[in-house]
């Protein structure tokens, strides 16, 4: 058995245990951490794939804030995990099979036609050759259409997040600038024309 | 060597797994979100196994937009659950019926 091959069966086999931790975990916050350490090993066997560039990339996108998200509105509300837990036991079967049959069909398709002499393992590339420039090369010529597409996407998320969660609460009290700049000296100030008053003796 | 068929696979495992907490975690959206987040994943890898074994960078050009929409979605998803959260005190999905849908 090859290096290769124990370090592909040693990150598979990580990956697939906290896949099945993810969702047999009772708490939420279990699940998200096991969810962390299924990007890790993927993203160790995308390097074992020599595609660096995607492996940084899931690294830092997915746990750096993907997953921190998830972990911040997970700790954010308050949840009653017994009620979620509900059904798990009644469903337990029918997931299941669902689960086996389709994996046994899937495993069916895919054991007899890809294998090493039908598809044979690409050589590995010279020590200058950089997995980022090559994507880069593609990703601002060919695709440059589908990537600012992609910009918009994500400025269309941050709009849609933001004012989805934004509230106005009738009771703070904050300060208006435009409403401060605009105002004038007679808004403010009264000058009371009046007799002088007498002394009294 | 590991044969391509070896990512494939582990791509189809996960995706399974990933149906299965859909089936099993129906009520909890968060593990919902994450089985959805876990899908997205394997598709991911196989996107990437077929990329370096037919010498093709296309698909992981595609992972990387794959990656943009997934990242949007979880936001949108996780503001959708917090508002919900708030107006409901609660994300259970049986509890979102008042639409009668």
């Amino acid at each position: 058995m090859s290096l290769e091959k124990i370090i592909f069966y040693l990150f598979a086999t990580i990956l697939v245990l906290a896949a099945l931790r993810v969702i047999t975990s009772r708490n939420p916050v279990h699940s998200a951490l096991y969810l962390v350490l299924c990007f890790f090993s993927s993203a160790a066997l995308w390097i074992l794939l020599q595609a660096e560039f995607l492996a940084i990339t899931l690294v830092l996108v997915y746990v750096g804030a993907v997953m921190v998200l998830f972990l911040f509105v997970v700790m954010m509300l308050n949840i009653n995990l017994d009620v979620m837990r509900e059904g798990f036991i009644k469903y337990l079967p029918i997931g299941i099979t669902v689960a086996l049959i389709s994996v046994l069909e899937m495993g069916i398709v895919i054991t007899g036609n890809f294998t090493l002499d039908k598809f044979p393992a690409p050589a590995r590339k010279a020590v200058d050759y950089s997995n980022t420039e090559a994507i880069g090369n593609v990703l601002y010529t060919e695709y440059l259409f589908s990537f600012e597409i992609a910009a918009v996407l994500l400025l269309v998320a941050i709009v849609a997040a933001i004012a989805l969660t934004m509230r106005k609460r009738p009771n703070t009290r904050s300060q208006n600038p435009s409403e401060q700049v605009l105002v004038k000296k007679s808004d403010r100030l009264h000058i009371v024309k009046m007799d002088a008053e007498e002394k009294q003796s | 060597m590991i044969a391509l068929s070896d990512y494939l696979v582990l791509g189809a495992i996960l995706f399974c797994l990933s149906l299965a907490g859909i089936f099993l975690n129906r009520k909890n959206v968060i593990i919902l979100l994450m089985s959805i987040e876990l899908m997205l994943l394997s598709v991911n890898m196989n996107f990437v196994a077929f990329s370096a074994y037919l010498q093709d960078v296309a698909g992981q050009v595609f992972v990387f937009f794959i990656l943009t929409v997934a990242a949007a979605e979880a936001a949108i998803g996780l503001a959708i659950l917090v508002v919900l959260y708030r107006s409901k005190q609660s994300i259970n999905v049986d509890d979102m019926d008042s639409m009668k849908g």
